[in-house]
């Protein structure tokens, strides 16, 4: 479209100020230049940062020492590959994303169903669900902690007590739900909030379903679970990737819920949590930064699939 | 209401279908869970108009007398929440703006009239999103302790651009990609400047589009922890760091504890409710519409 015209520009009258090229380039750059600022903005703000703490990990750096800052080699890499701390952060950071992401896009999954079909109170009930996630993450992770796992007055044992009541009986099992369940305490408040997520979504998608194609394979007596297999779930395919994508490059990152909930003590710190001791209160510069490289290189190393994932959804709705 | 209800229960008796049946109990069953769902939400609310010493009880004092001390205590007891409120409200507001004037633009040379490798750009964006932020924590906290930034609002202003700013143009991007090409055409045959291209072209297919974005960009912006806590201290400090100072509290605060989450939580609940379908939008980077 635009290169006809630029042409036809040229040959009609050849500019009297440079030649067609540097026409062209001065066209390329009018082109780039909204693009710029935003561009130059993410560079200086994203990624000098990475480059120095590249530079940190090399280096001996200790806010307790200041004297004894100089070049350290791999040692901090060495410290930070047999720290036992660090594997388990690992670890747990796999278990927490892949439990929360799994389980809330199931749920997710579940009520998208529930609330595709017309009933009455539709809106309300879609209104109730989207409620735990519009709550502030540390808030909700503080309701969590104190007013729903808490043995003594938590309204979960608050709860059981009152349903053994029911039955007559005065000494109810009351659980310390945190100290028994660290990890799962943490999962379960993530599962809350993300689960209106995932469900919104996926409630998206199947409202995008091409509904006369599944009416027509009803008609010829397809039953439900036939037309969920080989219909709808096709169709919620990409949905699904993308809540699963989404989610999990948000988790990954929790630091909220485990800071709260359990101050990543009993088995909970995960990398994040982890990488803010080291820096926050071991002051260990070198060693946090050592950690935040390998971090980053274990992203790349996942984000590659991931943006393949995007990148091929994206080629098949970008019609443009 | 009442009166659909009465309408239509007998319609409903007379022809008894099995489908009818089981419909009724997924519907039932999409109410409980909606309700399991808001529970804890309701019980923050509630507990909050609560005493101290009906909030700690077990089992739950569910009918208790209701009271505003909870909410008295929070605003008068201790250090006041109105700095860190207004700091949250001002690097939310301040940087959203900033985003949106970023990335208006940018989406406009990546759809409308893209750059040559646009799907880079784009793809460099979201990667951006991927690192882990903890990652560039240290090397900021140390240039803004260098360069006397540390407890400055800006700062987190700054940091709170950059972190929506990839979202920002996913979404952007989306929508103006809806803008129809025949209408551009039209437009730039009629010889309309770019302006007026911009004005009543493209911003009325948009403009949904950036309050989508907006609200994505405060929620997020409204919720972030992590560098606030670590970049700010008594001056700059925003509301979900004040409420941090609630997760080793002792004795009686429940009530408290419940007024500042409901009171923090506020503005992100009244602005996701009120644009429910935006928020869809936002969450899947305008893929969803």
């Amino acid at each position: 479209m635009t290169s006809v015209a630029e042409k036809a520009d040229q040959e009609t009258r050849p500019t009297p100020s440079g030649t067609p090229g540097a026409a062209r380039r001065m066209a390329g750059w009018v082109r780039r230049a909204p693009l710029l600022p935003a561009l130059v903005f993410m560079i200086i703000v994203t990624q000098l940062p990475f480059v120095a703490t590249l530079v940190i990990s090399f280096m001996d750096w200790n806010a307790y020492y200041p004297d004894e800052r100089g070049f350290a080699g791999f040692d901090n890499f060495k410290r930070v590959f047999t720290d036992v701390n660090m594997r388990d952060a690992v670890w747990t950071t796999i278990l927490l994303t892949v439990g929360v992401v799994l389980i809330s896009l199931v749920l997710g999954l579940a009520i998208a169903l529930l609330l595709d079909r017309k009933f009455r109170g539709r809106g309300a009930v879609r209104t109730m669900m989207i409620a735990p996630f519009l709550v502030v993450p540390v808030a909700a992770a503080l309701l969590w902690k104190h007013a729903l796992y808490n043995p003594e007055y938590g309204l979960f044992n608050g709860a059981i007590t009152w349903v053994w009541g029911l039955f007559g009986s005065d000494n109810p099992p009351q659980p310390d739900w945190i100290s028994n369940m660290p990890l799962w305490s943490v999962i379960f408040a993530l599962v809350w909030q993300w689960t209106p997520f995932m469900m919104l979504i996926l409630l998206a998608g199947l409202q995008g379903r091409p509904l006369d194609v599944i009416e027509a394979a009803r008609i010829d007596g397809a039953s439900g679970w036939q037309i969920f297999r080989s219909m709808t779930l096709p169709h919620l395919r990409q949905y699904l990737e993308l809540g699963a994508l989404l989610g999990s490059i948000y988790i990954v990152q929790n630091f909220d819920a485990v800071f709260t909930i359990t101050s990543g003590g009993l088995g909970t710190a995960n990398l994040p949590y982890t990488i803010y001791q080291i820096f926050y209160q071991a002051h260990d510069y070198g060693r946090a930064s050592a950690a935040a490289v390998i971090v980053v290189i274990g992203t790349i190393i996942i984000a590659t699939f991931a943006l393949r994932t995007v990148s091929s959804l994206f080629k098949e709705d970008s019609g443009r | 209401m009442s009166t659909v209800a009465t309408s239509t229960a007998p319609a409903h008796a007379a022809v008894p279908k099995k489908k009818d049946r089981s419909g009724a109990w997924l519907s039932l069953l999409a109410w409980v869970v909606g309700i399991l769902f808001v529970l804890p939400v309701v019980w923050m609310v509630l507990t909050s108009f609560h005493s101290e010493a009906d909030a700690a009880t077990n089992p739950p004092a569910v009918f208790a007398p209701l009271t505003f001390e909870g909410y008295k205590e929070f605003f008068t007891g201790g250090a006041s929440p109105w700095p860190p409120l207004l700091n949250s409200l001002t690097a939310s507001i301040v940087s959203t703006a900033l985003v949106l004037l970023l990335s208006f633009p940018a989406a406009y040379a990546l759809s409308i009239k893209p750059v040559k490798k646009w799907t880079d750009v784009l793809f460099f964006f979201l990667s951006t999103k991927m690192l882990p932020v903890v990652a560039g924590l240290l090397p900021l906290y140390l240039f803004a302790q260098k360069a006397g930034l540390l407890d400055n609002i800006w700062l987190l202003i700054v940091f709170y651009t950059s972190m929506n700013l990839p979202i920002a143009v996913w979404m952007m991007r989306s929508f103006l990609s809806e803008v129809p090409v025949e209408m551009l055409e039209a437009a730039s045959m009629d010889g309309a400047s770019l302006t007026k291209t911009l004005r009543s072209v493209i911003a009325p297919v948009v403009m949904p589009g950036i309050a989508a974005t907006a609200l994505i960009c405060f929620i997020f912006s409204w919720n972030e922890l992590l560098f606030a806590r670590v970049l700010t201290a008594t001056v700059a400090e925003t509301a979900p760091v004040f409420l941090t100072s609630f997760v080793t509290s002792q004795g009686l605060f429940l009530a408290q504890l419940c007024a500042a989450a409901f009171v923090v939580s506020l503005p992100v609940l009244t602005a996701g409710f009120a644009a429910q379908d935006k928020l869809v939008q936002g969450l899947s980077l305008g893929s969803v519409k």
